[in-house]
């Protein structure tokens, strides 16, 4: 359509242009466009976490901000989480500590993780409860999520020192 | 070839069957990789969104596509009713648009212009006096059952309902109760949808579904083609929970677009369509009297029940119900109601955790007003079992009592002490399920390189079906999980059950491992005469095959399949649900408990901890096996505190029909969860059996007697709202 704009941003340390119309979500970009479909979509309003991302250092949901916004923004999916192939200390402890079923709310738990670890190293189990309150699972993990992100926060802290 | 002896070895013998594996695509789901339905994106593929009805019961007047089909982006509008045709629920899917995008799809939407007849509305299916006023009711079926039988002479009805009196007038306890439960929607994370491509003739459909192997056939007969030319696709699955069998009108309706256009098609419901019709769980209300001796033993049942499947009206079986608990006397009846609401689909379970719920409710309250210990009662009926497994009730009942602390920590009901208006409770429950393990076929390949293949047209929905697949094949031929390729999730492979009624894990242990011992079998034949030895003396394990109880006789496997040359080895094997088999069972318990906390100002209830133990036969994967139980328990809470579907009894609109108002269960609301695997010796030697459904069902149960027991009052209706929890309290004062 003639009022697509021209979009510049940085996608998982790489740069990214792409055509967006006004009315389109960052979530429709991502997956339609740009094909990173590991940001999931489940409501399309703010309600499931599934399609969190991090937007210049922020979790957002990524159906809520509009593809024009991403203008000039650093952004990271969870096709940019793990290290060279490998998986790393929040995918690993998700994957070991059983925390995926389905897995379709996966990334959203994981990005959000991500965010909360760079907010808080040492999150307690509260925290943790009241942090990831916005990420839904239906199938539904979160006796284990909760631990999984404990596990999580113990290796981060261990690796980093 | 000799018949292959099919077993499982031993717990000593077992190298991977039994330990704590990671699932097999852990790797692909949390980094993104593992594409899903809706993650599928064709080259030039439209995107198709949808109207749904505004109105819950009405006629089409008239329908406009025009300014929809002129919307810049619309490629294509499918009108699905009729002008005329009856729509009997709001969201009822009218149109579908496809378009170069989402948002074209949306506004073509917005665009299409229709008129409607309004007609009369019935959603309120908890007031069967209102349903019966209104013409809503039919009768669901019933039975009685008396110790002492009607002579030849008597009317049955008459004499039953004379019977019946005297047993309850004669029992030194009685009770009168109310229990329900309304309905909730399966509301899966990714919602109903395909992505579908015609081609040449062909259909290729990436199918959110259970049922790989049974979809196919629905796009065929549609489309006028053969099944043999659809293929149905399924590597990943948001979610199932018994509501994606079928390829649905939405489905086919984008399949048709398909051909049409010449282009691919993705179709998937928004999240209020997908509440509203891709399924809900049939509500359930309960009546009923109960006598009982001094022991709490009920000595007799009489019950009627009431509820909606939806537009067909339906309701909660009348098979189930007293549930697990059968009294010696009983009489039930059940009568369903229509409503103009979408129509239920099977949810975990059908049927059972709305019977619980109406039922084991009503065991707790005779604890209540016999002063009584809950567990007693409940232990003093295991004679009485529907299932015939009492014995196995009490070690569970006994081993859950252990983990919550209940002999330290019970109270009589309301007898807790109340801390700042805080007070806590203990409940239980008991279940019962089948888990038959489905008909499935697994093809199977052994190369010279060693590496070892095989295919079936089963479905993982996030319970492990893949991993159990590949365990099951690295335990039999002694090799490592990575050693294995396991293929599932199309049509084009062997056929295998829809994953629905905890038959899966069954179904894929049973193919995978007889086509397994069958390869295996030739293999051994290939390589006694070198190990000098007959191929039934031979055994596979860590990477090597040998005499049993002589390692030195050895070949490495690698070694054994290099002898296959350019000749495969390539088997197929099958299991036909209901055939007697060592390797498979049905037929399961399980027992959970409930430690709460209500807030008797504001009416909240928390859950402190909650204990499931649970038997199901053989444990292939205990891993995955746990997740199962896990997530059925979370999702039976949500069920007992948060979710339900709200209907405006004027229109009859679905007015929760979005995240933020349909309440689920988030990460701060459940509270510590134990799961224990019940697998003594006696169990394990049953063989496998699904789990999938059985730990779902007694959750709302569980919560509800631990409520009773920390309030001394019954919440009689779940959810157990903050609202009902105090309206309960109110009624007491
Ligand atoms: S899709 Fe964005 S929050 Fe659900
Ligand atoms: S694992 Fe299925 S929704 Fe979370």
């Amino acid at each position: 359509m003639s009022n697509k704009r021209v979009v510049t941003a940085t996608i998982n340390e790489e740069t990214a242009e792409f055509l967006c119309e006004p009315r389109q979500t960052l979530l429709e970009v991502l997956r339609d466009s740009l094909n990173l479909t590991g940001t999931k979509e489940g409501c399309s309003n703010g309600n499931c976490g599934a399609c969190t991302v991090i937007m210049n250092g922020h979790a957002v949901v990524s159906c809520l901000v509009l593809g024009v916004e991403a203008e000039g923004a650093e952004i990271q999916t969870i096709e940019g989480v793990s290290c060279d192939g490998s998986l790393n200390e929040v995918q690993s402890a998700f994957l070991e500590g059983a925390a995926l079923q389905c897995g379709i709310c996966t990334p959203g738990f994981i990005m959000q993780t991500e965010a909360l670890l760079a907010e808080k190293s040492n999150p307690t189990e509260d925290d943790i409860r009241f942090y990831l309150a916005g990420n839904l699972c239906r199938c539904t993990g979160y006796d284990k999520i909760v631990r999984a992100v404990m596990a999580a926060a113990e290796q981060r802290q261990v690796t980093t020192g | 070839m000799a018949d292959t002896k099919y077993s499982w070895p031993t717990r000593e013998e077992a190298q991977i069957i039994g330990s704590r594996r990671n699932r097999l695509d852990g790797m692909e789901k949390s980094t993104g990789a593992a594409k899903y339905t809706y993650d599928v994106n064709l080259k030039d593929q439209l995107i198709a969104r949808a109207l749904g009805s505004p109105h819950a019961h009405c006629t089409i007047a008239s329908i406009d596509i025009k300014a929809a089909e002129q919307t810049p982006g619309v490629v294509h509008v499918e009108v699905l009713r009729k002008v005329g045709y009856e729509i009997k629920w709001q969201g009822d899917l009218i149109a579908v648009v496809a378009a170069e995008s989402e948002a074209a799809a949306a506004e073509g939407v917005t665009n299409v212009k229709i008129t409607y007849n309004e007609m009369d509305v019935f959603v309120q299916d908890a007031e069967l006096e209102l349903a019966r006023k209104a013409g809503r009711t039919a009768p669901a079926g019933g039975k009685s059952v008396t110790q002492v039988e009607p002579g030849d002479d008597d009317d049955e009805d008459e004499f039953v309902e004379a019977e019946i009196q005297r047993l309850y007038d004669a029992s030194p306890h009685k009770l009168e109760g109310y229990y329900g439960i309304d309905a909730i929607t399966h509301c899966c994370l990714e919602p109903h949808g395909s992505t579908v491509q015609w081609k040449d003739g062909k259909l290729l459909a990436y199918l959110s579904t259970q049922n790989v192997s049974g979809t196919d056939e629905a796009f065929a007969t549609d489309l006028d083609m053969t099944s043999d030319d659809v293929e149905v696709r399924c590597e990943y699955i948001g979610g199932g929970f018994g509501s994606k069998f079928a390829a649905d009108y939405w489905g086919v309706a984008a399949a048709r677009i398909s051909k049409e256009t010449g282009r691919p098609v993705k179709f998937m419901l928004s999240r209020d369509q997908e509440l509203k019709n891709a399924g809900n769980r049939p509500s359930g209300y309960l009546k009923v009297r109960i006598g009982a001796d001094n022991n709490g033993v009920v000595q007799v049942w009489d019950s009627q029940h009431w509820g909606t499947a939806g537009v067909r009206g339906g309701g909660i079986s009348q098979s189930v119900i007293p549930y697990v608990i059968q009294p010696p006397n009983y009489r039930r009846k059940a009568i369903g109601i229509k409503t103009n609401n979408g129509q239920a689909r099977a949810w975990r379970a059908p049927n059972h955790p709305q019977a619980c719920a109406m039922t084991q409710t009503a065991i707790d309250d005779l604890a209540r007003v016999m002063k009584k210990d809950a567990f007693d009662v409940f232990a003093a009926n295991l004679g009485n079992v529907a299932n015939g497994k009492g014995d196995v009730y009490l070690a569970e009942m006994k081993v859950a009592a252990e983990i919550i602390g209940w002999k330290d920590k019970y109270h009589l009901h309301g007898q807790g002490p109340s801390k700042g208006g805080v007070v806590e409770g203990m409940g239980l429950a008991l279940h019962m399920w089948g888990g038959t393990a489905n008909s499935s076929t697994c093809r199977l390949v052994i190369r010279s390189d060693g590496s070892v293949e095989s295919s079936c047209g089963t479905q993982d929905l996030g319970t492990g079906t893949r991993t159990v697949c590949a365990m099951v094949l690295a335990e039999t031929f002694g090799l490592d999980l990575d050693d294995v390729t396991v293929n599932i999730g199309s049509s084009k492979y062997p056929m295998s059950g829809a994953s629905g009624g905890s038959t899966t894990v069954g179904a894929v242990s049973e193919s995978h491992r007889r086509a397994a011992q069958d390869a295996l079998q030739i293999l051994f034949e290939k390589v006694a005469g070198q190990l000098s030895a007959k191929p039934e003396e031979l055994v596979a394990v860590n990477g090597a095959i040998h005499v049993a109880g002589d390692k030195k006789r050895m070949i490495s496997w690698k070694a054994a399949c290099s002898r296959l040359g350019v000749q495969s080895i390539e088997v197929s094997a099958s299991h036909k649900r209901g055939d007697a088999s060592p390797l498979s069972n049905s037929g399961v318990c399980g027992v959970q408990m409930a430690e709460v906390a209500v807030d008797t100002e504001t009416g909240v209830v928390k859950i402190k901890k909650f204990v499931a133990v649970q038997d199901q036969g053989l444990v292939i994967s205990p891993k995955t096996c746990e997740s199962q139980i896990y997530g059925a328990v979370i999702m039976g809470i949500a069920a007992a505190l948060y979710e339900q579907r709200i209907s405006d009894p004027a229109t009859g609109a679905f007015v929760n029909a979005e995240l933020s108002d349909y309440k689920l269960a988030r990460l701060g609301d459940v509270g510590e969860i134990i799961v224990e695997l019940y697998e003594p010796e006696s169990e394990r030697q049953r063989g496998v059996i699904g789990n999938g459904e059985p730990p779902a069902i007694s959750p709302v149960a569980a919560v509800s007697n631990a409520i009773c027991n920390a309030l001394g009052v019954r919440v009689p209706v779940a959810p157990y709202t903050p609202q009902r929890v105090l309206e309960a309290l109110q009624g007491r004062a």
